[in-house]
C-alpha cells in the first residue's frame, strides 16, 4: 500500500525536528480517513449481513406484497447494490443522514442529534472523573511503592476484571440512591438537574476504566520517577512537591491522555449499557428501541456516528500528544 | 598542602542492593576545599553510586548499609546523559530559572535574568534570551552546558561530576572539560570527577582514587598513582592508556 | 527439529512439562486462581448432585423468600431456589464462555502471526481491519451483531467469532514482528527453511504462552459480555439460567431483596478474579 511505504520511511529524527514537521500529521490524517471509509463500508453492509429478508423482518411474515414492495422502495432495496451504496454515502455526507427511521418517520440524523447531547455529556463527565481519579490513585501508588496503599491499588484491576458495568451501576444505585438517598434513582433530569442525575452513571462508567488506567499510569509514573532528569532536579535542590506536580505529572499526563483516547471507545459502549440501567434518555435507549423494532436506518446511523466520533477523538488526541511531546509520534 | 578540614569526607561507605548484594565496600575518601579528586574505574566498579550517595540520591533499589558521609558545603552534580538529564517538557531557560529561584533568594523575574546570564557564561547563544528552547532542540554538548549551569546555580562548594563527557563526541568532550576546568579556577569549588578514562582523570585532577568492584584499590596524588602505582589493577589501567611522554611506564 | 534448525537457534531454556508443574506449585497467584476455578468448575459440572432443587422448579407460593435453611440463598420471584439457579447458571455461562472463545483464539493467533511475520501489505491490511473494528465501541458492536445474527447462545458465538479475534491479533502481531527480526531467522531462510515451517514450529510455540495469558483475561471479559447481553435481554434466553438474566430479574426487588441481583454479580466477579489470578500466575511462571 502506498500509504505504508510513506509511513515506513518516516525515520526517527534527531534533536532538530524542523524538517517537514507536518509529515506525521498528514500521514495520521490519511490513516484516519482510510479507517472512516472502511467504517462506512462496514456499516453499509451491516443490514445485508442479516440472514433473511430485512423487509420481511420489519413487516412480519404475513405482510401483503404491496406493503413489501413499498417498504423495499422506501429502503432503496430495489436498486442495485452499487446504487444503494452511492445513495448511502451521498446521503451521509450531504445530510448526515442514514435514512428515515422506520418507526418515527423522521430522519435518523434528527433522532440522533436529539439524543446525542445527553450521551456526550455522560461520556465527557466520565472521562474527566476517570482521568482525575486515575492520576491521583496512580500517583499515590507510585509514591508509596510496595507499601500497603500500593498493593491495594494494584489489586484493583484483577478484581474489577469480572465486574459487569451494569451490576456496578445497580450496586451504586442501591447504596447511593436507595440507601443514602443522595442521588435520584434514575432518569435524565432537566437543565442543571441533568448534570446531577448523570453523576452516578458517569461515576459508574468511569469506574470501568479506572483500574486499567491506574495500572498503566502507575507504571508510567514510576518510570518517570526513576528518570535521569528527576534525579537532576532533586540534585538541584528543587522541593519534591514541585517536582512531583510540575515535572513528573506533566510528563505522565501525555501517556494518560493517549490511554484515555484508547478508552473512549470502551466508554461509549459502557454508556450505552448504563443508559439502560439508569433509565437515561440518550443514544443508548434510542439504540434499543431501534433494535427491537428493526429500525435499520437508525441502527446504522448510531453505529456510524459512534465509530466516526471515536476515530476523530483518537485522531485529535494523537495530534495533541504529538504536539506536546514529539516523541510519541507513531511510527509504523 | 593545607592542613584544613576536608570539605567532603566519606568514611567506610558500603552500599548494597535490597537483597544484600554488596555493590560498594568500605570506601573512604576525602576532598579538600578547591581540590579535584578523580574517581576512576571500569563500569560496575561502584563509582557512580558512591557519587550519588554523597548527595543522598540513591536509586530506590540501593541501600546504604554502612559508613558516614560528611559534607561541609553545598554539593551539586553533573550527570552522564545530558539530554536525559533535562525535563523534556520544560524549556531550558525556564528550567534553569527554576533552579536559580529555589537556590538563590531572588524573585522569579531576577531568576530568569540570572539564568540567561549563566547560560551565556557557559557559551550558549544569546538568542535564548528571546526564544526559549526545549532540550531536544539542543545538541548534546549544549545540553551538558545547561546541566553544568544548573549545578552552578546552586553556588556549590563541591561539584560532583559523573562521567559528564562520556556521552559526547570527542571534540565536544574537550570543550566541556576545558569549561569545567576554567569554571573551577574562577569559582574555586572542590570537585569529584568520576570517569572510566584514566587519562582524562589524570589531566583534570590533582588526586586520584582507583576503584574496582566496589573497593578502592589505590589512592593518592595523581603523579604518584600514575608514575609509581602499587596496585596491579591500576597498572593495568595505566597500560591501557596510550603512553604519555612525561610519564615513565614500568613495562612488566 | 532437524540439526540445522537446532544449530541456528539461540539456546532456549527448556520448558519441559514437569518443570512447569513444579514452578506452578510455587506460584501463589496461579495456585490460588486455579483452586478457585477448580471449585467453580467442579460445582458447575456436578451441579445436579450438589443442588437441592431443580432450578426450573417453580413454586409461586414460596416466591421471594429470604435466605433460610431450606433455601440457602432464598428464592426468586417465581419461587425458584436461588442457590440452585446460581450453580446451573454457572454451567451455562462457563460453557458458553469457553466455547465462544475457541474460534476467536485460533483465528486471532494465526492472523496475528501472519500480520507480524509477513509484514508489509499483509500487516497493513490486517491493521486496517482491526482499526476499523476497534473504532466501534465494543458493546455497541456486540449488541448490534448479537441482535442482528439472532439472540441467544448462537448469537453470542457468531458475535465473538466476528469480533473476538482482534485482541489476540494485536498482541500476537507485535510479538511476531519482533520474532521475525531475529538474526537467525534470516539465516534460516537463506538456507531454505520455509516460512510455514518457521511459523508453525518456532513462532507458534513462542507466542502461545503470551496468547494463553491474554486468553485468561479475555475469557473474563467475554463472560462479562455474555452476562451483559443476558441482562439486556439479547443474550441467553430464559428459562435457561444465566447470571445476567438473574440480575435483571432481581432488579425490581433491589430495595428489599438486594441479594437476588447481587449474588449472580458476585459469581461473575469471583470468576473474574480466578481467571485474573491464573493469568497473572502464568505470567509469573513463564517469566522465570
Amino acid at each position: 500500500m502506498q500509504t505504508n511505504k510513506m509511513l515506513g520511511s518516516s525515520a526517527k529524527q534527531p534533536a532538530a525536528n524542523i524538517i517537514l514537521p507536518y509529515k506525521w500529521l498528514v500521514l495520521a490524517l490519511l490513516r484516519a480517513a482510510l479507517v472512516v471509509i472502511c467504517v462506512i463500508v462496514a456499516v453499509f453492509f451491516l443490514i445485508r449481513l442479516v440472514p433473511g429478508d430485512p423487509v420481511k423482518m420489519i413487516l412480519g411474515e404475513y405482510a401483503s406484497p404491496e406493503a413489501i414492495e413499498k417498504m423495499r422502495h422506501q429502503l432503496g432495496l430495489d436498486l442495485s447494490l452499487w446504487e444503494q451504496f452511492t445513495r448511502f454515502v451521498t446521503n451521509f455526507f450531504t445530510r448526515g443522514d442514514t435514512g428515515s427511521s422506520i418507526i418515527f418517520g423522521t430522519s435518523s440524523r434528527d433522532l440522533i442529534i436529539d439524543r446525542a447531547p445527553v450521551t456526550l455529556l455522560l461520556v465527557v463527565m466520565a472521562s474527566l472523573i476517570a482521568i482525575v481519579f486515575s492520576l491521583v490513585l496512580a500517583a499515590i501508588a507510585a509514591t508509596h511503592k510496595d507499601g500497603l496503599l500500593d498493593h491495594l491499588i494494584r489489586i484493583l484491576p484483577s478484581i474489577s476484571l469480572g465486574m459487569p458495568i451494569f451490576w456496578v451501576g445497580l450496586l451504586l444505585i442501591i447504596i447511593f440512591s436507595v440507601y443514602l438517598k443522595w442521588f435520584p434513582v434514575g432518569g435524565t433530569g432537566e437543565g442543571w438537574g441533568m448534570l446531577y442525575s448523570l453523576i452516578l452513571p458517569a461515576i459508574t462508567v468511569a469506574l470501568s476504566q479506572i483500574p486499567s488506567l491506574v495500572r498503566s499510569l502507575r507504571a508510567q509514573i514510576l518510570e518517570v520517577l526513576e528518570a535521569d532528569f528527576v534525579v537532576t532536579l532533586r540534585a538541584a535542590g528543587i522541593p519534591p512537591r514541585v517536582i512531583l506536580f510540575k515535572h513528573v505529572l506533566r510528563n505522565s499526563s501525555i501517556p494518560a491522555l493517549m490511554l484515555l483516547g484508547v478508552n473512549v471507545a470502551y466508554m461509549m459502549g459502557g454508556t450505552l449499557v448504563i443508559e439502560q440501567v439508569f433509565d437515561i434518555r440518550g443514544i443508548g435507549s434510542l439504540l434499543f428501541t431501534a433494535i427491537s423494532n428493526r429500525d435499520f436506518p437508525v441502527i446504522q446511523g448510531i453505529a456510524l456516528y459512534c465509530a466516526i466520533a471515536v476515530v476523530i477523538i483518537s485522531f485529535l488526541i494523537e495530534m495533541i500528544s504529538g504536539y506536546l511531546d514529539p516523541r510519541t509520534k507513531r511510527e509504523r | 598542602m593545607k592542613a584544613v578540614d576536608p570539605i567532603l569526607k566519606v568514611e567506610n561507605l558500603s552500599l548494597t542492593t535490597i537483597d544484600h548484594k554488596p555493590l560498594v565496600n568500605d570506601v573512604s575518601l576525602s576532598v579538600g576545599s578547591g581540590e579535584s579528586l578523580g574517581l576512576v574505574g571500569e563500569s560496575g566498579s561502584g563509582k557512580s553510586l558512591t557519587l550519588r550517595s554523597i548527595l543522598g540520591l540513591l536509586p530506590s533499589s540501593i541501600r546504604q548499609a554502612g559508613g558516614k558521609i560528611t559534607a561541609n558545603g553545598k554539593c551539586a552534580m553533573v550527570f552522564q546523559d545530558p539530554i536525559g538529564s533535562l525535563d523534556p517538557l520544560s524549556p531550558i531557560v525556564s528550567q534553569l530559572a527554576e533552579v536559580v529561584y529555589y537556590n538563590q533568594n531572588v524573585s522569579r523575574k531576577a531568576a530568569r535574568t540570572i539564568a540567561v546570564d549563566l547560560l551565556q557564561m557557559l557559551g550558549l547563544p544569546e538568542s535564548l534570551k528571546h526564544k526559549d528552547r526545549y532540550p531536544r532542540q539542543l545538541s548534546g554538548g549544549q545540553c551538558q552546558r545547561v546541566v553544568i549551569a544548573m549545578a552552578l546555580a546552586r553556588k556549590p562548594d563541591i561539584l560532583l561530576c559523573d562521567e559528564p563527557t562520556t556521552a559526547l563526541d570527542v571534540t565536544v568532550q574537550k570543550q566541556i572539560l576545558d569549561t569545567i576546568t576554567n569554571l573551577q579556577k574562577e569559582l574555586g569549588f572542590a570537585m569529584v570527577f568520576v570517569t572510566h578514562n584514566l587519562a582524562v582523570a589524570s589531566a583534570m585532577c590533582g588526586r586520584l582514587c582507583v576503584m574496582k568492584e566496589g573497593r578502592i584499590v589505590e589512592q593518592g596524588d595523581t603523579m604518584q598513582v600514575v608514575g609509581h602505582s602499587k596496585d596491579p589493577y591500576t597498572r593495568m589501567l595505566i597500560d591501557a592508556v596510550l603512553p604519555l611522554p612525561s610519564l615513565e611506564r614500568r613495562a612488566e | 527439529m532437524n540439526h540445522m534448525e537446532a544449530a541456528l537457534q539461540p539456546l532456549h531454556a527448556g520448558t519441559k512439562k514437569n518443570s512447569f508443574i513444579r514452578k506452578a506449585l510455587r506460584t501463589p497467584t496461579f495456585l490460588c486462581g486455579s483452586i478457585m476455578m477448580a471449585i467453580l468448575v467442579f460445582m458447575a459440572v456436578f451441579a445436579p448432585y450438589l443442588t437441592p432443587y431443580d432450578p426450573s422448579q417453580l413454586d409461586l407460593s414460596a416466591a421471594l423468600q429470604p435466605p433460610s435453611s431450606e433455601h440457602w440463598l432464598g428464592t426468586d420471584q417465581l419461587g425458584r431456589d436461588l442457590f440452585s439457579r446460581l450453580i446451573y447458571a454457572a454451567r451455562t455461562d462457563l460453557k458458553v464462555m469457553v466455547l465462544a472463545e475457541i474460534i476467536p483464539f485460533i483465528l486471532g493467533v494465526f492472523i496475528g502471526m501472519a500480520a507480524g511475520y509477513f509484514g508489509k501489505w499483509v500487516n497493513s491490511l490486517i491493521m486496517l481491519t482491526t482499526d476499523t473494528f476497534i473504532a466501534f465501541p465494543f458493546y455497541l458492536i456486540v449488541i448490534i451483531i448479537a441482535f442482528v445474527s439472532g439472540t441467544g447462545e448462537q448469537g453470542i458465538y457468531i458475535t465473538f467469532m466476528l469480533v473476538g479475534w482482534i485482541v489476540y491479533a494485536r498482541v500476537i502481531r507485535g510479538l511476531s514482528s519482533t520474532f521475525r527480526k531475529q538474526e537467525w531467522i534470516a539465516s534460516a531462510k537463506m538456507l531454505g527453511l520455509s516460512d510455514v515451517r518457521i511459523i508453525l514450529k518456532h513462532l507458534l510455540p513462542n507466542v502461545l504462552p503470551q496468547a494463553v495469558i491474554v486468553l485468561m483475561t479475555d475469557m473474563a471479559l467475554l463472560l462479562v459480555a455474555i452476562v451483559t447481553l443476558g441482562y439486556l435481554g439479547i443474550g441467553i434466553a430464559p428459562p435457561t439460567p444465566d447470571w445476567g438474566t438473574m440480575i435483571f430479574d432481581g432488579q425490581p426487588f433491589i430495595t428489599t431483596k438486594w441479594w437476588l441481583s447481587a449474588m449472580p454479580g458476585l459469581a461473575v466477579v469471583y470468576t473474574g478474579i480466578a481467571l485474573s489470578l491464573i493469568g497473572d500466575g502464568l505470567a509469573d511462571i513463564w517469566r522465570r
